[in-house]
């Protein structure tokens, strides 16, 4: 709602200038937003000062939007960030106990790439794709593929035109209703069954304060893959000094245990990439009203000059008029 | 080019200290920081762009198994939307593991658990909180750590007797009317949490 009509204003704002007035003297008006007010052409007495009462009103709405947005987004941020805060605790268990190993070889990867749905919140999107971007090249190779899962409106349209072919499924409007456990573990359900992986690696960006994110990659093994790497005792931690209870098998607790894990770090990434969302639209919007407020600023100070240089004049002739009739 | 060359020295800056404190003091987990072949693998194919963070330099390193066994364990219970326990000292929990409820004291043996439903009680002196969880799973650590994750949990003097009954009747009439698998499967999980909450509030 509110971005449609910054989208509206912002497109009267380009459209203003352009717009096609026969008249000579407003064609020297439309000169003078950009131009000093002196260059008003042969014939015209004084510059028309409509155009920048136009153009002051498109940016005072402007800056009221963008106010609104950042206000929208403060209040949100609060109860996004509890939440975030209290998720934080859902992935460490996993990792004391399998350990990370971003630098694992495999052949099938998948980049689980968390972006936002709607724009205006500054850099993270591109963040996240420029990180996963990377990680394809990281990953991909002569008999390895890497591909990409897609979360979140924006990221799909800015992968969508370099690398259509190795997108595997893309999910959208995931933060339509409040995030909770229960929907991110179905989507986790889904997205195991849809692809075939050896490592899912899940990007999204850490929210740290309002003002700053930290891209993450968190990875998760396929069961066979986990248990081969902790027999080869690489960064893995050592899952053989573990009894195991219950289930039937071993690969059996370890496929359910990678599927949990991938909830979990799913649920915790989630929240942490809406919080950096709602934190960078807070701060985009911030900056966006304060350059509006600028810009007013100089638009009326223009406005005045103008104004009360054709009123000067106008005192001028009066005067002078009257004094030659006198004298 | 200038910037890049700043941040390459304010890293160099930041990495130095601490590679020489690894130096001075033994006491450093080696699992701590950053993969460094992974770093360098990313600065190979993106050396515009700093490498992301993982989860392992995000994380509180964990303490290394101890000679002697302590006389508390340290436990973690998460859920979703909160931290339950975190790092809190107790005397003994009780984890409702699929092979029957199974006792976790300091210097237990390293154990991965699948919680089934049941009653997690936490014994702190004379204290014992219980509560009731839904599944997860726990991760009992050789260094007297016992992580327990779990999708959902309630202390049990909050579960209303009254709707467990009538849960447990609904669904035993459901498990008798299913006819699909999924229908029956989904009657017969219904059964087993009402039956398990049943078994807590009255045993």
């Amino acid at each position: 709602m509110a971005m449609a009509a910054l989208r509206r204003e912002g497109r009267r704002l380009l459209l203003s200038p352009t717009v096609p007035i026969p008249s000579p003297a407003a064609a020297a008006a439309r000169s003078s937003v950009v131009s000093p007010p002196e260059m008003a052409p042969l014939g015209a007495r004084f510059v028309s000062t409509q155009i920048v009462r136009n153009r002051m009103k498109t940016v005072k709405n402007i800056q009221k939007i963008t106010k609104a947005m950042k206000m929208v987004a403060a209040s949100k941020l609060r109860a996004v960030q509890t939440r975030t805060e209290n998720s934080r605790g859902l992935w460490q268990p996993f990792t004391a106990l399998l350990g990370d190993a971003p630098s694992v070889d495999v052949k099938k990867n998948v980049i689980v790439t968390i972006t936002s749905d709607k724009g205006l919140c500054g850099g993270i999107n591109s963040t996240s794709v420029k990180v996963s971007r990377a990680l394809h090249k990281l990953t991909s190779g002569p008999e390895k593929e890497s591909t990409y899962v897609v979360l979140g409106e924006k990221g799909k349209v800015q992968l969508v035109r370099d690398s259509k072919k190795s997108i595997e499924m893309t999910i959208t409007e995931l933060q339509k209703n409040p995030i909770n456990y229960t929907q991110i573990a179905v989507l986790a359900d889904d997205i195991l069954k849809n692809v075939e992986y050896d490592a899912l690696r899940v990007i999204f960006n850490k929210f740290q304060s309002v003002i700053s994110f930290k891209p993450t990659v968190a990875t998760i093994l396929s069961p066979e893959v986990a248990e081969k790497e902790s027999e080869a005792g690489g960064k893995m931690g050592d899952l053989d000094s573990y009894e195991i209870e219950g289930g039937e098998t071993k690969a059996e607790i370890l496929q359910n245990l990678s599927e949990f894990q991938f909830s979990c770090v799913l649920y915790n990434g989630a929240l942490e990439n809406a919080c950096s969302e709602l934190g960078a639209r807070m701060s985009a919007m911030d900056s966006s009203s304060r350059n509006a407020g600028d810009m007013l600023d100089r638009l009326t100070l223009t406005y005045n000059r103008t104004r009360q240089a054709s009123i000067t004049t106008e005192l001028i002739e009066i005067i002078s008029g009257a004094s030659a009739l006198e004298g | 080019m200038l910037r890049h060359a700043a941040r390459r020295l304010v890293s160099r800056a930041a990495v130095a200290p601490t590679a020489r404190r690894a130096l001075a003091t033994a006491e450093v987990p080696a699992a701590a920081a950053e993969d460094s072949t992974f770093v360098e693998a990313w600065k190979k194919v993106a050396p515009n762009i700093e490498p992301p963070s993982t989860p392992m330099s995000l994380m509180q390193p964990r303490p290394p198994t101890p000679a002697t066994i302590p006389t508390k364990l340290t436990v973690n219970f998460v859920l979703p939307y909160k931290s339950e326990i975190a790092n809190k000292e107790v005397d003994m929990v009780i984890v409702p593991a699929t092979t029957g409820q199974m006792g976790v004291l300091p210097g237990h043996v390293a154990t991965i658990a699948e919680l089934k439903p049941g009653v997690l009680s936490v014994h702190e002196g004379n204290d014992v909180t219980k509560y009731f969880v839904s599944s997860g799973f726990a991760f009992v650590h050789a260094n007297s750590i016992a992580d327990i994750v779990a999708v959902e949990a309630v202390p049990v003097d909050q579960i209303d007797p009254a709707l467990v009954q009538k849960g447990l009747s609904e669904f035993t009439a459901k498990l008798g009317s299913a006819s699909t698998d999924l229908e029956k499967a989904e009657a017969q999980i219904g059964v087993d949490v009402h039956s398990a909450l049943n078994a807590a509030l009255t045993g």
